[in-house]
């Protein structure tokens, strides 16, 4: 019941304004370390995010195990030393784009949007703000973004014997493809 | 608690304002309740049940591909080398004229190469009795974390030749060059019951193409039991015991005991080992080991994993800098 009437409620509210929403489940999302010591990049495809063209509401979620390496051991390494994905499955980003009025999804063309809300990593949950760029391509958008993450904030203990092959900041790469549903 | 002043109001003021105060009750409350449900409403869409689910393996049930001295159900990563180093000093009993053992080891060089996910090779040569061996380790099932298959199951197979100088034989007697086979088949049969503890069973068959008396069988049957506890993310405890079917056995050996400590560091595997086998082959170790661990007899011992990624998978070089 609570569900059917709170569709109703967004029905009626959002009926005149033509909310869409916008989304994937194979979203891609990488990271990148660099240290003089050594390079280390991982590669995600099963990236969920969804998008509500009116309310500018946005969810990201980036399954842990899903991350792809080019060492197999790193990833083992990752999985169970780091991310401890067994406990913490996922990564979650639920934000809100501040300026979502000014993209026009019914013309076609790459907006600059920034983002604010909660990124959760290794359970542990920050206040962030994100920029990012929505291109509009007839119904698809496509959500591109570039930030730092510090495993020191996210409670990501790096021993000190790799120290210097794990950097102090983490350029994270997002690339989703939405498609309108 | 909007509700109430408004009722208050209601019920003091005039019809008109009545109506006005209830119009703002119902203006609000669904204001409140959108933001909710269109929160809500996305994670729904995410969580769409029709979405594909994934059938997700568990990984990392043991560190490395050695529980303590035998194979454990983890394979090296396709296009992985890894280069390992064991060391098995000799007996602590020997006490301080042998400097506890360390005079004398028992050494192996291996490697193990990762061909696919599930099919690992490896060659080893180890000091005694000059043995050489090859193997290999078939992943056969997985455990998958939603338990629709509660186990992993390997079969790991060896075949190795030692190269003693061959012993003088009575006139008319032949030395064959088969004398100096071994084979093993195993079976691994593991399980990861929880983050912390993984367990595993080795059924063994052994055959030793020449064995000392006539009256003792060729072939060798044993199970192994063997376990890790976790101790923190790159420290855990394993422990492994083989025991010998008392009907299909070479006299006079002992089943063998071994403990030892995982320590992870990057791409390093250092296993520290109390053990009352000297040798490192599964066929020695197994089916031949001669100390017992009640006497005192136990050696130190070590082995060290390097692994080298050979066949990198496609599609990193610059990716982040590429546009999908």
């Amino acid at each position: 019941m609570k569900r059917i009437a709170s569709v109703l409620v967004v029905l009626c509210i959002t009926q005149s304004a033509m909310a869409q929403k916008y989304m994937t489940r194979t979203g891609k999302v990488s990271f990148y370390s660099s240290t003089p010591l050594e390079n280390i990049e991982a590669i995600n495809n099963e990236t969920a995010s969804v998008l509500d063209s009116k309310s500018g509401d946005f969810i990201f979620q980036v399954p842990i195990k899903s991350f792809k390496f080019q060492k197999a051991l790193m990833q083992e390494h990752f999985n169970e030393n780091y991310m401890e994905s067994d406990k913490y499955p996922k990564s979650e980003y639920k934000g809100k784009v501040s300026n979502i009025s000014a993209v026009n999804f019914a013309k076609d063309g790459t907006y600059n949007v920034t983002s604010a809300g909660k990124l959760n990593i290794h359970g542990v949950i920050k206040d962030v703000s994100i920029p990012a760029t929505i291109t509009v391509k007839g119904k698809s958008i496509t959500i591109a973004s570039k930030f730092n993450v510090k495993p020191e904030d996210y409670k990501i203990g790096i021993p000190k014997l790799v120290e210097g092959k794990i950097a102090k900041e983490i350029e994270v790469t997002v690339n989703n493809i939405l498609e309108q549903k | 608690m909007r509700i109430i002043p408004a009722l208050l109001v209601a019920a003091l003021a005039m019809p008109l304002l009545h109506n006005n105060a209830l119009a703002q009750t119902k203006k609000d409350k669904p204001k409140t309740e959108t933001k909710d449900s269109e929160d809500e409403e996305l994670m729904d869409i995410l969580d769409d049940k029709s979405a594909p689910k994934k059938k997700e393996y568990t990984s990392a049930t043991f560190k490395a591909t050695r529980i303590v001295n035998g194979h454990s159900i983890e394979n090296v990563g396709k296009g992985v080398l890894d280069f390992r180093i064991a060391h098995r000093f000799g007996s602590l009993a020997g006490g301080a004229s042998s400097f506890f053992g360390l005079d004398g080891a028992v050494t192996a060089l291996a490697f193990d190469y990762g061909v696919t996910d599930w099919l690992m090779v490896g060659i080893m040569r180890s000091t005694y009795e000059k043995e050489y061996e090859g193997y290999t380790k078939i992943k056969l099932l997985r455990q998958t974390t939603n338990n629709s298959m509660p186990v992993s199951v390997s079969y790991m197979g060896a075949m190795s030749v030692q190269s003693m100088p061959a012993p003088t034989l009575p006139a008319g007697q032949e030395w064959f060059f088969s004398n100096r086979l071994f084979y093993v088949n195993q079976l691994l049969i593991a399980r990861k019951m929880n983050r912390w503890l993984s367990l595993q069973l080795m059924p063994t068959h052994i055959h030793y193409n020449l064995v000392p008396t006539s009256g003792e069988p060729n072939n060798t049957i044993a199970m192994g039991l063997g376990g890790r506890i976790k101790l923190s993310n790159r420290i855990a405890l394993t422990g492994e015991y083989h025991y010998r079917l008392p009907d299909a056995q070479l006299n006079g050996y002992k089943n063998a005991v071994s403990v030892g400590v995982d320590i992870e560091t990057g791409g390093h595997v250092f296993q520290l080992i109390f053990t009352n086998a000297s040798t490192i082959s599964e066929r020695a170790f197994i089916g031949q080991t001669v100390d017992d661990w009640g006497k005192g007899d136990i050696h130190f011992g070590f082995n060290i994993s390097r692994v080298f990624t050979i066949v990198r998978p496609k599609g990193f070089d610059e990716s982040r800098n590429k546009v999908w």
